[in-house]
């Protein structure tokens, strides 16, 4: 599926007319055929190429393809297909009364910290350097475009709301620094771990379910009817950061690594401490005050943060763990490690 | 600087939030660095490693501000 789309992109859009019935026809039989559309690495694939026309910097293609309507069409039906399976697999939390309060409780609640091993705390402690360079390219999917996702849905969110995501994504994109914005600090730590900064440059390595993980956001900044779950993600997110970016920048100096590739997970210790303020009152309260219809897909947006996010992480350390590599490619067989 | 007025919102189980043209400085008056921050958390709990800003330890002690 991702190859014949690669394919269809690799020639020229003037060639291609108005529709690909057979790329179609192939997306709705990949649909079919999979058994779980969150850990099917080529349909994965396949969404993610299908959202990089939308981003940009993911595929060499012709800027048009972004809208022809025959990748549009299978762009839908996986995005279809994947939200009835994340329904299916994420449970919709107890539901607070809908007041910004009582959801910023019930949204801290939900993502308090909990003891007990965890990838983060593997990485502060055990993790060797060849690890934490798995959790870097791991993360990358991501965070080479962090905030981007999010930003989609601006201007689908009421007054409050609106307001309160773009005060949180002044900070994600630098405040007006665009060596600060944090995008560019995480490229500057894969730089200094010796990483290849390019944006595509391991998504052969990177498990399905790791880019179901950003996929999945993608689709709720994407898609208006989902911004509840987007709003509710993206606080989930934010709550869950500042704590574990703390064990990781220890990890980081623990193996002799320096300011430079530390700073991104110190810059997320105090700025998600004041993002998950944000998010949970303003962001997510405020929508749910607003609209008081969204409140379930808010609690389950940060469901789905919590529980798929939690799924690539703790795959990662049953690897590393295991001692293997928790890529489907191990670094040193990528060629990516300059 | 915003030409905001500054608010301060205390924040549930949470830190300070600072909006708008505060300036932190230390007891001697020197400046204290947002790292170009326009909105800062400022730890209430008194737990935090990067005092005066929050790093949300607060959730793992089970801080309550009692507010």
């Amino acid at each position: 599926m991702g190859e014949a789309i690669l394919t269809a992109l690799g020639r020229g859009i003037r060639e291609a007319g108005e529709s690909l019935g057979d790329l179609e026809r192939m997306t709705h039989d990949a649909i079919t055929r999979s058994d779980d559309i969150i850990r099917d690495d080529d349909l994965q694939v396949a969404l993610l190429v299908l959202h990089g026309l939308h981003y940009g910097g993911v595929v060499d293609a012709d800027d048009a393809w972004e809208w022809h309507p025959s990748l549009v069409a299978s762009r839908v039906a996986i995005e279809r297909a994947f939200e009835a399976e994340l329904r299916r697999q994420v449970p919709v939390p107890d539901l607070p009364n809908p007041s910004a309060a009582d959801v910023a409780a019930a949204l801290f609640e939900l993502t308090k910290p909990t003891p007990g091993p965890s990838a983060s705390r593997y990485l502060a402690r055990k993790a060797t350097e060849e690890q934490l360079k798995e959790y870097v390219v791991l993360r990358s999917v991501y965070t080479l475009k962090e905030a981007d996702a999010q930003t989609w849905g601006i201007p689908r969110l009421p007054r409050r709301a609106k307001a309160a995501l773009m005060e949180i994504q002044t900070d994600e994109y630098g405040d007006g620094d665009p060596e600060r914005m944090h995008s560019a600090i995480f490229a500057r730590a894969m730089r200094g771990l010796g990483l290849d900064d390019g944006y595509a440059a391991y998504l052969d390595s990177v498990p399905a379910v790791t880019i179901a993980s950003f996929t999945m956001m993608t689709m709720f900044g994407l898609n208006r009817s989902l911004r509840g779950a987007m709003a509710g993600h993206f606080s989930a997110y934010e709550m869950t950061s500042s704590i574990p970016n703390r064990f990781i920048a220890q990890g980081v100096r623990r193996l002799g690594f320096g300011d430079d590739v530390a700073w991104y997970f110190d810059e997320h210790v105090e700025a998600d401490a004041v993002h998950e303020q944000i998010a949970g009152r303003d962001l997510a309260g405020g929508l749910v005050e607003a609209e008081p219809s969204l409140l379930a897909d808010v609690m389950w947006g940060a469901n789905t943060s919590l529980t798929v996010d939690g799924w690539g992480s703790d795959e990662a350390l049953e690897h590393w763990e295991a001692g293997r590599s928790a890529l489907r490619v191990p670094l040193d067989m990528t060629g990516g490690i300059r | 600087m915003t030409g905001r007025p500054p608010t301060i919102v205390a924040c549930p189980d949470g830190p300070l939030l600072v909006r708008g043209d505060a300036e932190l400085e230390t007891p001697e008056g020197e400046p204290i660095d947002r790292h170009g921050r326009n909105t800062v958390a400022l730890c209430r709990c008194g737990a935090s490693a990067i005092k005066p800003f929050c790093d949300g330890t607060h959730k793992m002690t089970g801080f309550r501000s009692e507010d």
